[in-house]
């Protein structure tokens, strides 16, 4: 027994290890080489990246989920994993099979109205009480849902709208998404493309002969031609690409001279009238496209090799990023630091419940979550600054990336707690904040691309690497504070655990961290706040500006000054400042969200709705929680019997 | 009972209460945002004494709660008070010296902001000069006199003057200004419009019909008030004669006095710098393939005549000019045809304080709590 607890903590770590190791080996590929093909790089969103993001951010978009399930198996049955296809092949097919992805059910209405509206009760397939319909199933309802969202268009601020039209809006950009997708690469309905490439080369001399001759006033019949009809026509479905086509892939044809002139499929054929020669791209999308119709996967691998290559002498870079961001959606480092973050918390959560009972399990139990949440700690690293890396930014620049910082930082702080006072509540701290986060983080991602360019105020790394991160540190600290003080409550109330142990007081040690870290985040808060001031005041001119933002981080700061002078005058002791760190929670949570709810003020870059009901639970819960630390101390499990002190 | 005074004003009790009224106004002021608008929650909430409650259809403003300036300025009294009381000198406290001291900088540089700094804009379009920038919010009205062909002559009245209704004078001017009417939000029209509208009689609407009627103050971020008037002008002999004045009008009014040509104009405050910038190019680089902008900047060049200066400046987002005292901002520019700029001007003397205060309660913070860390492992060390 003594030696199964002296290494189950290497246990532990070695399983978890592994797990990694494993989802970091690069797999090989049989069959179609899908995974080359999510590798190639295009132009979206102002950032060149892989196909494969261009899959992954749209499917989030349509159905909030990166990947497109083919069949729903119940939720209870965990061990099985759906057939699905991933981001890369769903988006091989709306290129190069259509018929077929217009039968997958990716599209995700959840408001029982619309559904009711568009008379799509019975159609569709259902997981976890949200629906999914294919474009097959919505087509008859087209010109309903336009209209709809037109008239929700109308509304010109958006918080005006109701849930219902910002449902509706949100379809109709999903449908427009995907119809875009569809003629990205070829015109939808295109049999052969390289074929119809061949017949538009052929027909574009005779075309141009006829254009030119009826712009000078003659040769009207030249247009009744059979070739010129021809040309007009192919001509015509390339404009239209050209105009409703999604990411853009055809590479600049010099990249010495404008490296970001990207052009889509559609437009770089019609400029093709110029000298007559197919770009290089075209040609290589279009033998795709005919072998993976004709499912040759040696002429498809050749294809997407070919065209690797003849990119990889110019566009070495662009090539790079491809490679090096598919990589980074496939090992998915944040999901496997949140699965080892519950794991932590559990195995923490045991050390502090065996605490006083069963020393000798609870020592084993906070060794395992401690090296675990280590491990964790390790991924989510890596996972920080693979990102930076890849954007070439500091670690915060958008909402998404400062739930994974604030994460990250509470998960620093829990270390060092647990380095100084071995009791596994550090690592608690840490597994908790560090799964919260992170599904938040999972969450905000649901919107689509989380690595957009910054807006021109924003584009300055020096303040976002300075301002921002300090400022999202004053954050995490304050949310530490606020955890530890949970504890205190949750352990206080419900269990023996704080007076367990006769020669280690923890509810004066929990004071002290509390006492701790609230100086820290004092530290942050302020400096953080002030430097966004004077980031203000270069960039606009004025230090302050009210702005809902810039209060939200002023309330964190005045809130810890409060809980640091209540505290020095005296005016609250170890359970009056536990409440107060608790309240510092619905204060930060209201300034990292509840602001840009308001949706005013330059910094609503995150305006959304969804995650206000959120926002309300977890203030009601805290609220709660201070209900709870109110109750007389007698009836608090651990300090029955004791003579009341406070 | 002065002892209790005493007591009183240098308690932490009380300064946490005013953290706590702080931090209640500022979520308030925050939330009013949605309603009142940026500037109109920032005048009632923080630049403010004493917020009000109004209740509608009623003539009374009852005070409710205490404004920005009272828990700004009691804090400070407090924070001296408790210093005073309080403070030994030594390495021990130096710390919290050092932060209260940076806390002050910061709230006494940022009232100093609130009361000097000015703000306004300067327009530029491609190819063309100025060397004066515009109030965003305040008017004056602008007497001018072309009949010297090298320089005109000109006097500026702020608006403010004209809604106190006093007699104006000036030694350029031929004639006194006496207001009779003034509303600073207007608006004007051509016929009856509707309740509120009233005919104006004046000598400039002798010939076209002008009606108009006051209207509220805005409170939105992107519009600004646009003030009106009827004035009298007074001649030496006390004849008067009734001109309408308004920003409304797209040209300056040509009124003749004893047989002189004076332009009388309703104009945003004009700020005349000693130099002019040259607007030489106006870029926004937007991001490949999209419509978000990645930078704004304007290359202008600098011309001085008193110090022969003349040199070329790019002034972008996040990188202003700063020059003689003031600060140039890319803030804006010509939405029409993107070729003409539009540059923020500030002019606040306490700009440094913020930068001061950062490093001082930066420093005092460190230096405290790093004292008692070390002062908490030691002790732990020797258990």
């Amino acid at each position: 027994m003594k030696a199964f607890l002296k290494y189950l903590p290497w246990l532990f770590l070695a399983l978890f290890a592994m797990e990694v190791l494993i989802v970091l080996k690069p797999k090989k590929e049989t069959g179609l080489h899908t995974a080359q093909f999510g590798r190639l790089p295009a132009l979206l969103n102002g950032r060149i990246q892989p196909l494969d993001s261009v899959a992954r951010n749209s499917l989030l978009q349509i159905r909030s989920t990166g990947d497109a399930p083919l069949e729903i198996l119940p939720s209870w049955q965990f061990w099985r994993h759906a057939k699905k296809l991933k981001s890369s092949e769903w988006l091989l097919e709306v290129f190069f099979n259509p018929e077929m992805a217009d039968t997958r059910s990716i599209f995700l209405i959840h408001h029982p109205d619309i559904i009711s509206e568009l008379k799509l009760g019975d159609l569709g397939v259902e997981k976890s009480g949200l629906r999914y319909y294919s474009f097959n199933e919505i087509k008859p309802q087209f010109e309903e849902i336009m209209k709809q969202s037109q008239s929700a268009s109308a509304v010109e601020e958006a918080a005006q709208r109701s849930s219902f039209q910002k449902q509706v809006l949100k379809l109709a950009n999903a449908i427009s998404l995907y119809l875009r997708l569809k003629n990205s690469v070829q015109p939808e309905g295109t049999g052969n493309f390289t074929e119809l490439l061949a017949d538009y080369q052929s027909t574009m001399p005779a075309g141009i002969a006829a254009v030119r001759a009826q712009q000078s006033g003659r040769g009207v019949e030249m247009m009744e031609e059979e070739p010129v009809r021809r040309f007009m026509g192919i001509a015509t479905q390339f404009e239209f690409t050209a105009n409703n086509s999604y990411p853009l892939l055809v590479p600049p044809v010099d990249p010495g001279i404008d490296r970001d002139g990207w052009s889509n499929v559609g437009a770089s054929l019609l400029n093709m009238i110029r000298d007559n020669t197919l770009p290089p791209a075209v040609e290589y999308y279009s033998r795709i496209a005919v072998a993976y119709t004709d499912s040759d996967a040696s002429e498809f691998n050749s294809a997407v090799a070919g065209y690797k290559n003849w990119l990889g002498s110019d566009f070495e870079r662009e090539v790079g990023k491809g490679r090096a961001e598919y990589y980074f959606n496939q090992v998915k480092l944040f999901l496997h630091a949140t699965i080892i973050y519950i794991f932590a918390f559990v195995l923490a959560g045991g050390a502090l419940l065996t605490f006083g009972t069963w020393p000798n399990l609870s020592e084993s139990l906070r060794r395992s979550a401690y090296w675990l949440v280590a491990l964790a700690f390790v991924v989510h690293t890596c996972g920080l600054i693979y990102r930076m890396v890849l954007e070439g930014r500091p670690p915060v620049t958008n909402l998404y990336s400062s739930a994974v910082f604030i994460g990250w930082g509470a998960c620093v702080l829990g270390l060092i707690l647990e380095r100084v006072y071995r009791v596994g509540l550090g690592s608690a701290v840490a597994g908790f904040a560090g799964f919260v986060t992170l599904l938040i983080a999972h969450n905000l991602a649901l919107g689509g691309d989380t690595m957009e360019m910054m807006r021109a105020v924003l584009d300055t790394n020096f303040w976002l690497a300075t301002h921002v991160v300090v400022v999202t540190l004053g954050y995490a600290s304050t949310f530490v504070a606020g955890v530890l003080a949970m504890a205190y409550v949750v352990l206080g109330v419900f269990t023996p655990t704080l007076t367990a142990r006769k020669e280690f007081d923890l509810s004066k040690a929990l004071a002290k961290m509390v006492y701790g870290i609230v100086c820290f985040a004092a530290l942050f808060s302020f400096v953080g706040t002030v430097l966004g001031g004077i980031w203000a005041d270069q960039s606009w001119g004025r230090f302050w500006g009210w702005d809902p933002k810039e209060n939200g981080a002023l309330l964190i700061v005045i809130w810890n000054a409060l809980i640091l002078h209540a505290r020095w005058g005296g005016l609250v002791k170890e359970r009056g400042l536990m409440n107060l760190a608790i309240f510092g929670n619905v204060i930060t949570a209201w300034s990292w969200f509840g602001t840009n709810m308001l949706g005013i003020g330059l910094h609503s870059y995150g305006f959304m709705d969804a995650a206000f009901k959120w926002l309300m639970l977890f203030v009601g819960s805290q609220v709660a929680l201070i209900f709870l630390a109110l109750l007389p101390l007698h009836l608090w499990r651990s300090f029955r019997g004791q003579k009341e002190e406070q | 009972m002065r002892k209790r005074i005493y007591k009183l004003l240098t308690s932490v009790r009380v300064a946490v209460v005013l953290l706590a009224l702080g931090l209640i106004l500022v979520f308030w002021g925050t939330i009013a945002q949605v309603k009142l608008g940026l500037y109109q929650a920032q005048s009632e909430f923080f630049r403010s004494w004493l917020i009000y409650w109004q209740p509608s259809g009623s003539g009374l403003r009852i005070p409710i709660f205490p404004g920005g300036y009272l828990v700004g300025g009691l804090l400070l009294i407090n924070l001296f008070a408790a210093h005073l009381r309080y403070y030994r000198p030594g390495f021990k406290r130096i710390g919290i010296a050092m932060i209260h001291l940076g806390v002050v900088l910061l709230l006494l540089g940022q009232f100093a902001t609130d009361t000097l700094s000015t703000e306004s804009f300067m327009r530029i379009r491609e190819g063309a000069s100025s060397n004066y920038s515009e109030s965003n919010s305040l008017w004056e009205l602008a007497v001018i006199d072309t009949s010297d062909p090298k320089e005109d002559k000109v006097v500026a009245i702020p608006t403010s003057l004209l809604s106190s209704g006093k007699e104006l004078s000036d030694p350029e001017m031929p004639f006194k200004v006496r207001p009779i009417k003034f509303y600073p939000n207007s608006t004007l029209a051509a016929k009856n419009e509707g309740a509120g509208f009233e005919l104006v009689k004046a000598e400039n609407t002798e010939s076209t019909e002008i009606w108009w009627r006051s209207l509220p103050k805005v409170t939105q971020m992107n519009f600004r008030d646009i003030p009106s008037g009827l004035i009298d002008l007074i001649g030496p002999g006390g004849d008067a004669r009734t001109i309408l004045v308004s920003g409304h009008f797209s040209r300056p009014q040509t009124i003749t006095i004893d047989g002189k040509e004076l332009l009388f104009e309703v104009r945003p405050t004009r700020y005349y710098k000693p130099f002019r910038l040259h607007l030489i190019d106006f870029r926004f680089d937007r991001y490949a393939g999209t419509n978000t902008p990645k930078n704004f900047s304007s290359r202008v060049r600098l011309d001085r005549a008193d110090t022969n200066e003349d040199r070329e400046v790019t002034i972008r987002m996040n990188e202003p000019l700063r020059y003689s005292g003031e600060t140039f901002f890319q803030a804006s520019y010509d939405e029409t045809d993107e070729k003409g700029t539009v540059l923020q001007v500030v002019d606040n003397p306490g700009w440094l304080t913020p930068y001061f205060a950062c490093v001082l309660v930066a420093a005092g913070m460190i230096w405290q709590f790093m004292s008692h860390l070390i002062g908490f492992a030691t002790k732990r060390k020797k258990a």
